[in-house]
């Protein structure tokens, strides 16, 4: 029996889904708008480092930079193959998707992997 | 009688209208759900600028100086509030979607989909201004 990988890519997909619904407005309006346009006092590079170079937050970056890329990987390909009717090119479609997002976590991994 | 019966080497091609790859913009609804799914695109450039700002952490502070201004500057401001509307939709519609993807049952009933979606809306909230509150709080 052939085990489809569907349910792998479903539970990455709203795990992403379900990380980015809840951080990533509060990240993105703080890390994006607020401290760039200087509406708040933003933590010194020395603070950022010293919380980035900590084992622990590394893990939880590289869950929060990996999964909702999944989640990007799982829903973009269903909306290039509904939407503009790709069925034919579904294989390239989804190596495509998946294999940005696995890529993209592995510049991820390595940058995290490489502190110090 | 009558005329002989004529056989085709292939199947005969059933009628099917031609759709449109603009299909999705004949009905509102559709629109909304096309919508919907491209919010996964701004999810995955949030990744990446997050991405791209441990890396310029690490690379020091001149590089993650540079980094801030870069985000600061009109263009990319202008983007990443398109990207905070976005996501923002991406929430409110996902807490909608959690009841029906998976009901929750509490003594054999089923939870009706308005309150665990208004339970989400409020554990979102609750989640962001406690997280705002620690990296504001980084400053001290």
């Amino acid at each position: 029996m052939t085990r489809s990988p569907t349910p792998l890519f479903w539970l990455l997909f709203s795990a992403g889904g379900t990380l980015a619904a809840f951080l990533f407005p509060v990240h993105l309006l703080l890390f994006g708008l607020v401290f760039p346009l200087g509406w708040a006092e933003a933590p010194s590079h020395a603070r950022l480092l010293e919380i980035v170079e900590h084992p622990l937050t590394r893990l939880g970056l590289f869950v929060f930079i990996s999964l909702p890329l999944f989640h990007w990987a799982h829903r973009f390909r269903y909306t290039l193959y509904d939407g503009l009717m790709l069925k034919h090119l579904n294989t390239l479609i989804a190596v495509l998707c998946y294999g940005t997002a696995a890529a993209v976590s592995a510049v991820a991994g390595w940058t995290l992997l490489a502190v110090r | 009688m009558s005329a002989p019966a004529r056989y085709t080497l292939h199947h005969p091609r059933w009628y099917r209208r031609r759709i449109s790859v603009f299909w999705w913009l004949e009905k509102r609804s559709y629109v909304v759900f096309v919508l919907r799914e491209l919010t996964s695109v701004f999810v995955a450039l949030v990744s990446v600028l997050t991405l791209l700002q441990v890396r310029a952490i690490l690379a020091g502070p001149e590089a993650h100086a540079a980094f801030v201004s870069g985000l600061g500057s009109p263009p990319a401001a202008i983007l990443l509030l398109v990207a905070l509307v976005a996501l923002v939709y991406h929430s409110v519609t996902w807490f909608e979607l959690a009841p029906r993807a998976m009901p929750v049952r509490l003594g054999g009933r089923r939870v009706p989909d308005a309150l665990v979606a208004g339970a989400n809306l409020a554990a979102w909230l609750a989640v962001s201004a406690v997280a705002a509150a620690l990296v504001l709080g980084m400053t001290r």
